[in-house]
């Protein structure tokens, strides 16, 4: 299982929690998932985020994978000026 | 489309990247061939004006437009009425994601007017003075409202109220009142309570700045040409066509296949050009009046009615232990957003701290609606505002504590594996490398003057990649042309693009020709923002020119009969590769190129990305400054800027960027704000009383590349555009404090405001 790690930002989603494990296998299910899991979450899955996935930052890449022991960080997405 | 983070940096002897050759665009520029967005005309063009609000907020009761519609040479008239109404329907958009609800309200106010200078009507007529004279004929009913400006006032339970369904999001449980309040965000990390409980000093302070414009030379301008099947065809100065194609389709409910836009050069943007403003509004002048509509702004339309960026409001605390350890830090970040909600607030909070390695962190952002334009990205958006107070406050504790600035940044500096208070952890970064390469500049330890200052202060930002595509075409005569899908914003992103793929092919930099492609050209492409240009742009050239390389070997395996795997590419020629059993002719690209029509057909390589692996940048400046005293006038004397770009493709390109971002930091920091009258009207829209530095304020501005690689570019590339703007406001305040012995917390450092405080600190000197 993978360790989803969310940013403090996205706490008042999710109820509080900051933590979990999730068996998915890419970034889309892992949207899904915690879409499921936390409904008020889903406009930010939509638009608003970014995953680190071991370290490695992801915009927009709903295909990437996921592996088993994987370590994801959810935080906003970044653009500049 | 697919995810391209698998070209990794390879140390390797280059012949092109990191040389100097001339810009491709740069001749046509200094000769006025070059086509800026006014510069573009069509036969049987009408001028299109827009009608803006003089109020800071009011309730549009009714708009009659009907005797501008009668005056002879005006062909069309629009307002409310002809745009559809849009639901809450959020996309990126660059600095931060955009609700189409706001994007359309704010491109053409439907029940409110929600600051000076907010489009009500537009016209197009045969020329401009009809156009002006047909915008004094429309009769708008308004029921002025009261307005707020002041981020701190608008939050105030009594302010005036921009959107009455607007309730705070962000807050558990949901606020029971609708307020200006329309996002609250908090990172956290760790027990900032117990951080501070640990520090032997702590230090606590407030800062403001002042709403700031881009500031580009070029104002907006724009063509649109609607034909009668339906099509249309836009020419725009703009960051980024294929997103201004996607809004003007939705805007105006058309499909994306029909509209056509093609960028002009682009005289600055910095942000500022991320937006739409009139191109909807030409396309549906034309579609109207069924002529061409051509519409630029003037410089009070870009003052009054385009993105500046936030003024701020910021409290810091830093806890410290003697011995220069940073125990706990918390800020909380109270930005503008202007009419609409959307500020760079959260990617200021995600990045206040983010250069030092923290246990204890706690930093509060909030997004403020007010009666002022909807603000849009600002290089770096929102970190230089964050790091005027972070640096300002990180200099305060070190003089405390009496740990020497730079000393005190290493101590605690961020470094690859440092966890985030955002979310994920650093990768490779150059933070302690910029830091040690300004403490050993000998700007560092030069004597200073009597009454100079110095001062010292930091940046960071994240730098992004995105969608990104490119062609290139190898031509018959063995040249190359590359179709690039990103905006070359006039910091000659083009040359390094070439540079790259005449790199990869093993040809002279001149006989590779880049031009921007228009929407029709290649697939979608991201606006040209977060330093993505040369980072992603770059991906996806090197990977077109890979694509390339691999059908040219392919070629030459089938003329001269051999494997593919026999044929190497090295120096602009395909080669037996080392050690192959199987020998045969060297052919060179020319060669291949004059063969390719009879031998298979043209060549050309192509890349469709979506550019993962940004690296962050940081910077670390030094400035000297003079404090006139009998004007309170500060003179910059010396400016170094350091910073790690991870790789300088075109070393001079990237110390413009450098110098450029210094130099509009500094106007940041000593002139520029928009001032307001009491009715929150603009005062000032316009270059005379909205000051911007100019050559004879400026010292040189001396740069030093530092250049740590960005292991997911194959270059090594991180982008610098933003970084350079992020530090001059603290470190000219911490310079101006170290010559007056006085702290300013609140920008700009203007004569008048210098003047009074050297004043009342005279005054309580004499008093003591």
């Amino acid at each position: 299982m993978a360790r989803i790690l969310l940013s403090s930002s996205l706490t008042p989603y999710t109820g509080g929690e900051t933590e979990l494990e999730l068996n998915v296998a890419n970034v889309a299910q892992l949207f899904q998932a915690l879409g499921a899991r936390y409904p008020r979450l889903r406009q930010q899955l939509e638009t608003d985020l970014a995953v680190a996935i071991d370290g490695e930052i992801y915009q927009d890449a709903l295909l990437q994978a996921i592996a088993g022991d994987s370590e994801v960080f959810l935080f906003p997405k970044i653009a500049g000026g | 489309m697919i995810v391209a983070s698998g070209l990794k940096y390879q140390a390797r002897e280059l012949k092109i990247v990191g040389t100097r050759p001339l810009r491709p665009d740069g001749v046509d520029k200094v000769t006025g061939r070059a086509r800026y967005g006014a510069d573009i005309s069509l036969p049987g063009q009408l001028i299109g004006k827009v009608l803006r609000s003089p109020h800071a907020h009011a309730r549009i009761k009714s708009i009659d437009t009907s005797a501008a519609a009668a005056l002879p040479g005006v062909k069309a008239v629009i307002s409310r009425d002809d745009f559809a109404d849009m639901a809450e329907e959020y996309a990126a958009a660059g600095e931060l994601t955009i609700n189409f609800r706001d994007v359309t309200r704010n491109m053409m106010a439907r029940e409110k007017v929600l600051y000076d200078g907010h489009p009500v009507a537009a016209v197009a007529a045969t020329s401009e003075a009809i156009a002006r004279a047909a915008l004094k004929l429309i009769k708008v009913d308004y029921e002025i409202l009261p307005h707020v400006i002041d981020v701190i006032a608008a939050l105030r339970p009594d302010a005036p109220l921009l959107h009455e369904e607007q309730y705070t999001e962000g807050v558990n449980p949901r606020p029971a009142r609708p307020s200006n309040l329309a996002k609250r965000l908090e990172f956290a990390r760790g027990n900032v309570e117990a951080g501070f409980a640990a520090a032997d000093t702590i230090v606590e302070r407030e800062f403001t700045t002042k709403p700031v414009h881009q500031g580009y030379i070029e104002p907006q301008a724009c063509l649109a040409s609607y034909s009668e099947d339906g099509q249309a065809e836009l020419w725009t100065s703009t960051q980024g066509h294929f997103v201004f194609r996607a809004q003007c389709a939705k805007l105006l409910q058309m499909e994306i296949s029909k509209i056509r836009v093609t960028p002009t050069e682009i005289g600055g943007g910095f942000g500022g050009k991320n937006n739409i403003y009139n191109e909807p509004l030409a396309i549906a002048l034309s579609r109207k009046s069924h002529r061409p509509v051509k519409m630029v702004m003037t410089r009070e339309e870009v003052f009054r009615a385009t993105g500046p960026t936030s003024g701020g409001h910021v409290k810091v605390r830093l806890g410290a232990t003697r011995d220069g350890r940073i125990t706990a830090a918390t800020a909380e970040l109270s930005f503008q957003a202007g009419a609409f909600p959307g500020s760079s607030v959260a990617p200021a909070s995600m990045c206040a701290f983010t250069r030092y390695d923290l246990e204890n962190v706690r930093v509060i952002g909030n997004d403020v609606t007010v009666n002022r334009p909807k603000v849009a990205a600002y290089r770096a958006p929102g970190a230089p505002i964050a790091a005027f107070a972070v640096e300002s406050a990180i200099d305060e504790m070190a003089k405390k504590l009496g740990i020497a600035p730079i000393e005190f940044r290493l101590i605690n500096a961020a470094r690859e594996g440092t966890q985030t208070y955002y979310g994920p952890k650093l990768g490779k970064i150059g933070y302690i490398e910029t830091l040690e390469a300004a403490r050993a500049h000998p700007h560092y330890r030069a004597p200073l003057g009597p009454g100079h200052g110095r001062g010292i202060a930091t940046g960071f930002w994240f730098n992004i990649g995105n969608e990104t595509t490119a062609a290139l075409n190898i031509n018959e005569d063995g040249t190359a042309t590359l179709i690039m899908g990103t905006i070359d914003v006039a910091g000659g992103s083009r040359a390094a693009m070439a540079m790259m793929v005449a790199e990869e092919l093993g040809i002279p930099f001149d006989r590779v020709r880049p031009h921007i492609g228009d929407t029709s050209s290649l697939g979608f492409n991201f606006i040209t923002a977060g330093s993505r240009g040369t980072f992603a742009g770059g991906m996806a050239c090197v990977v077109a020119a890979r694509d390339a390389i691999e059908k040219l070997r392919d070629r030459v395996a089938r003329i001269r009969e051999v494997p593919l795997e026999a044929v190497l590419w090295k120096d602009g020629h395909a080669v037996p590769a080392e050690g192959s059993a199987r020998q045969f002719a060297p052919m060179s690209l020319a060669e291949i190129a004059g063969q390719a029509g009879k031998t298979g057909g043209p060549i050309a390589g192509h890349a469709e990305l979506n550019v993962q692996g940004a690296g962050p940048g940081f910077g670390a400046h030094i400035v000297d400054v003079e404090v006139d005293r009998q004007t309170g006038s500060i003179k910059i004397l010396r400016y170094t800027a350091v910073q790690d770009v991870g790789r300088a493709i075109h070393p001079a390109y990237v110390e413009g960027q450098l110098q450029g971002g210094v130099v509009q930091g500094i106007g940041w920091a000593l002139n520029e704000e928009y001032v307001y009258d009491a009715d929150g009207i603009l005062a000032n829209p316009g270059f005379l009383d909205y000051r911007i530095p100019v050559a004879s304020d400026l010292p040189f501005i001396d740069t030093v590349i530092v250049e740590v690689a960005n292991p997911n570019h194959p270059y090594g590339v991180r982008g610098c555009g933003e970084v350079p703007i992020i530090a001059p406001l603290a470190a000219i305040a911490n310079a101006v404090e170290n010559a007056l012995g006085i702290r300013f917390y609140d920008l700009p450092m203007a004569p008048p405001k210098v003047l009074q405080a050297i004043d009342e600190a005279a005054a309580a000197a004499s008093k003591a």
